[in-house]
């Protein structure tokens, strides 16, 4: 199974090419901060659906209440920043926050599977909404608690829109690559058999239960990563971050651009914050759009939009070579019928 | 009245609401194994619907019930010509009614301002009654008294009629009542717009007391969800303890500790996941 | 010591008793054959063997030890696997893949977050060789959703031999198959060394009766008649069970 120099070059290049491109992505954007900031953003929830798809698509089991684990992450950085804390010991506290979080939602939710667990899910998520908007003295209520600046770690400030851009682009192909490993792995093959046949992985001796604890507690260290990015890019966190649109909207990236897939959260990411943005300047009901956009997509292309589009793509082909004259075109159209 | 009886008295009345709106989401979900997300929205948009009724001058019981039908029929609508075509999908049918709740919600913030609306509380239901020597505002007993009413008739419905006894069967057994026959597609248009319907008329009922504002869909469908993980998916008796339960810890909390009143709604939901997944009255599924 | 005991084994669903006080003891390297009509409870005895659902009331015990309490994927680690009536294979997943998996759940790799699993050659090279076996070597790479009832029926076999059991519970493994995919299933099963002990479900008389050391006729969740191939079939309560007379 050797596989020749050629191959891998060209395996290798495409991955290249497009690091390359994002490396380079301010330079095409002109230095806009406008635009710079918009790549921050789809990078920085592109980490938080890469980490609800290890759920959603590798494990089967649909969180609604994942937003809830990010702004955690984003209010423990916050409440140890103002007592006195750095950065670096709030973002480890911030993580450490979060996985026990990750493993109390995981030990509740894993109580039940399917529906049953996206309720629980969201059930546990409005709690952590309820606390952040009602416990005023600890969260500061609806004003939320505001960073005074970003870090600068080894002396190099992030205040800047590249500064920062570059810090999510390193944390976001970390994440990526990461994910990919995960999921080649055996555990990710464990993980993925838990999805399609848990009776049968159980018999083969498989802990399905510890399973998927283990994919949750993944699922909420990359959360709370995307709620560091979060938290770091805003300077400011308040109640709606962890409110039920904000896990629907993480989900709907998850969906939208293909669960189960690499690419497809991180296409679903950029397509949904760059809606907002252009949804935003022209209208104000970017809820109204998000709701269409779910039915929309949920009745036309269940499966994504990365291999939905394929598909489509495919019957298309195939719809216009049955049509082109010609006995290729007559021997398509037999093989379909 | 004393502090601990005007919140009892609230806890009953926050409790009928509650009954009103997961009762539906409780057989719903026990039917068609559908989180019916939108509930909620159904409850506000019922609401807001009833104080622009109310606003016009339209006595308040015909209000509720315009509010209740129009929910019916969009309830209906709903399941039949879009969830129908998902059947089976869990996953896409849960998606779709969390897209209609969003839709709902801002269409209200269009249509009704972010301000709160609170309707006046009807003329003859307002003041209080005397009993046993200590005076009870009118309009929270009458609440209370139409849940009871109406979880008297669902009751009946479910335990006595034809009707009742093909939604029992369904709960139990989806795939067996089809096969006995019961058209199971029907009876979903019809309990879908049936909680649509009472979700509706609570929200109505509620308007006065609880006022309507945008965030009120998603800050009841939580509780719906709290109540029907304490009493039991597809149980009507879960759906009234875990409703006055809920109730209670919800309006005790909220005035001693104000702060930690989620929390105080989390823990028993934690207590029965952790001993009695299946919920008070549920059944356990093989 | 027997390899596979059960005694007192009762279970009930709702108000309807499905397994009613069964005792049963297969000796190491036996093949036995359950037979009985439908509803007779052996799917259901071999859902309470494996620990897939908990009895009422008596004991399963595995080589002399008591495994009642004991989960059910601890039991494929003792040595216990099976296959399924309805099968239950990963559909998305190459044929492959599938048999990997079987080897995967008994090998502390399967927690290794790691390592790719592609690479892992010597775990490749074992799933071909029990594909081999079976003689779906040829088609190994192809998705399961692309391969014939008759196949699936093969693999499910596979992943049970992938897991080298001592006691193997063999689920109506000729159900729906071919005359041809029989013989090669019979052939297979032939081919199953002694030192392991087999129980299997049947319908089919004759492809199982010729395997069968000893059958056990099970009506109703009770025992009704247990010997030789020769006594069973002799046997008045057999006729009575199935000719109903």
């Amino acid at each position: 199974m050797i596989r020749p120099a050629s191959r891998i070059a060209s395996a290798a290049a495409a991955p290249a090419l497009v690091v390359v491109l994002l490396a380079t992505l301010p330079v095409w954007l002109g230095h806009h901060p406008y635009y710079v900031n918009i790549a921050s953003q789809i990078l920085l929830w592109a980490v938080a659906a890469l980490a609800l798809n290890v759920l959603v698509g590798y494990a089967g089991l649909v969180s609604l209440g994942h937003a809830a684990l990010l702004a955690m992450a984003g209010y423990t950085v916050g409440l140890l920043l103002q007592a006195g804390y750095g950065h670096l010991a709030a973002d480890l506290g911030a993580i450490a926050v979060t996985l026990a979080a990750s493993a109390v939602f995981a030990v509740l939710a894993l109580r039940s599977t399917g529906v049953g667990f996206l309720m629980i899910t969201l059930a546990l998520g409005q709690i952590v909404w309820g606390i952040a908007y009602r416990w005023a003295g600890l969260t500061n209520g609806d004003n939320g608690i505001s960073l005074a600046a970003r870090p600068a770690p080894f002396g190099l400030s992030l205040a800047g829109a590249e500064a920062f851009y570059y810090t999510a682009l390193l944390i976001f192909l970390m994440a990526l690559v990461s994910m990919r490993i995960l999921v080649r792995s055996p555990f990710g093959a464990s993980l993925a058999g838990t999805r399609d046949q848990p009776r049968r992985m159980t018999a083969l001796g498989f802990n399905v239960w510890l399973i998927r604890f283990l994919a949750f507690l993944a699922s909420g260290f990359w959360s709370g990563v995307a709620g560091l990015l979060y938290v770091y890019y805003h300077q400011f966190i308040a109640p709606p971050a962890a409110a039920l649109t904000a896990s629907a909207e993480i989900l709907l990236m998850v969906i939208s651009g293909g669960a189960a897939t690499l690419l497809g959260p991180i296409a679903g990411a950029a397509i949904v914050v760059i809606m907002k943005n252009v949804a935003s300047a022209y209208i104000e009901r970017w809820n109204l759009v998000l709701g269409v956009i779910f039915i929309l997509i949920i009745s036309f292309m269940p499966e994504g939009l990365v291999p939905g589009s394929v598909r489509l793509a495919r019957a298309a082909w195939v719809w216009l070579r049955a049509r082109l004259p010609g006995r290729e075109g007559r021997y398509t159209q037999e093989r379909i019928s | 009245m004393s502090l601990w009886l005007t919140l009892a008295v609230n806890s009953v009345a926050l409790g009928g609401l509650l009954f009103l709106l997961s009762s539906g989401f409780s057989l719903i979900f026990g039917l068609m194994r559908i989180p019916n997300l939108m509930h909620g929205s159904f409850f506000m948009l019922g609401a807001y619907l009833g104080v622009a009724l109310l606003a016009r001058g339209i006595n308040f019981w015909i209000a509720a019930l315009a509010s209740a039908a129009a929910m019916a029929l969009i309830g209906g609508l709903i399941e039949r010509v879009l969830l129908r075509r998902l059947e089976g999908q869990v996953l896409p049918q849960v998606l779709l009614t969390l897209g209609f709740a969003f839709i709902i919600a801002d269409v209200c913030l269009m249509l009704w301002t972010g301000d709160p609306w609170q309707p006046a509380t009807p003329d003859h239901l307002r003041g209080a009654v005397q009993v046993a020597g200590l005076y009870f505002p009118l309009y929270r007993l009458v609440v209370v008294a139409v849940a009871v009413a109406i979880a008297i008739a669902l009751w009946l419905l479910v335990d006595w009629t034809r009707l009742g006894a093909m939604i029992r069967a369904g709960v139990d057994d989806a795939p067996i009542a089809r096969v006995v026959g019961i058209r199971v597609s029907q009876l979903f248009t019809l309990v879908f717009a049936l909680g649509a319907a009472l979700a509706g008329f609570g929200g109505v009922m509620g308007a006065p007391y609880l006022s309507v504002y945008p965030g009120l869909d998603f800050e009841m469908l939580p509780l719906a969800l709290i109540v029907v993980i304490l009493g039991g998916v597809g149980s009507l008796l879960g759906a009234l303890v875990g409703s006055f339960l809920i109730g209670f810890l919800y309006n005790f909390g909220t005035a001693l500790l104000p702060d930690l009143a989620y929390v105080i709604l989390f823990l028993p939901m934690v207590l029965i996941l952790v001993l009695r997944p299946q919920g008070l009255f549920g059944k356990v599924t093989t | 010591m027997n390899a596979l005991t059960v005694t007192g084994l009762c279970k009930s669903f709702g108000g309807l008793r499905v397994m009613d006080g069964v005792d049963l003891s297969v000796s190491p390297g036996e093949r036995r054959l359950i037979i009985g009509p439908n509803g007779a409870g052996k799917t259901t005895l071999f859902n309470q063997i494996t620990g897939e659902i908990a009895p009422d009331s008596g004991t399963v015990g595995l080589f002399g030890r008591d495994i009642t309490r004991v989960a059910c994927r601890r039991r494929a680690h003792l040595g216990l696997a099976r296959t399924y009536q309805i099968i239950t294979l990963f559909p998305h997943d190459t044929i492959l893949h599938n048999v990997r998996l079987a080897f995967l759940g008994l090998s502390p790799l399967r927690w290794n977050p790691l390592a790719a699993l592609d690479r892992r050659q010597a775990l490749a090279e074992r799933a071909y060789a029990i594909l081999a076996r079976i003689g779906l070597d040829h088609i190994a790479e192809r998705p399961l959703a692309q391969t014939s009832y008759g196949e699936r029926r093969r693999v499910e076999i596979a992943m049970a031999l992938a897991q080298e059991p001592k006691v193997l519970l063999l689920d109506e493994p000729f159900a729906g198959l071919s005359i041809d995919e029989r013989g090669d299933v019979q052939k297979l099963l032939l081919s199953i060394p002694r030192d392991v002990t087999v129980v299997m479900i049947e319908h089919n008389m004759d492809v199982a009766l010729d395997f069968a050391d000893r059958i056990t006729l099970l009506h109703f969740g009770k025992v009704i008649v247990e010997g030789t191939r020769a006594e069973v079939v002799a046997d008045a309560r057999t006729r009575e069970v199935y000719l109903g007379t």
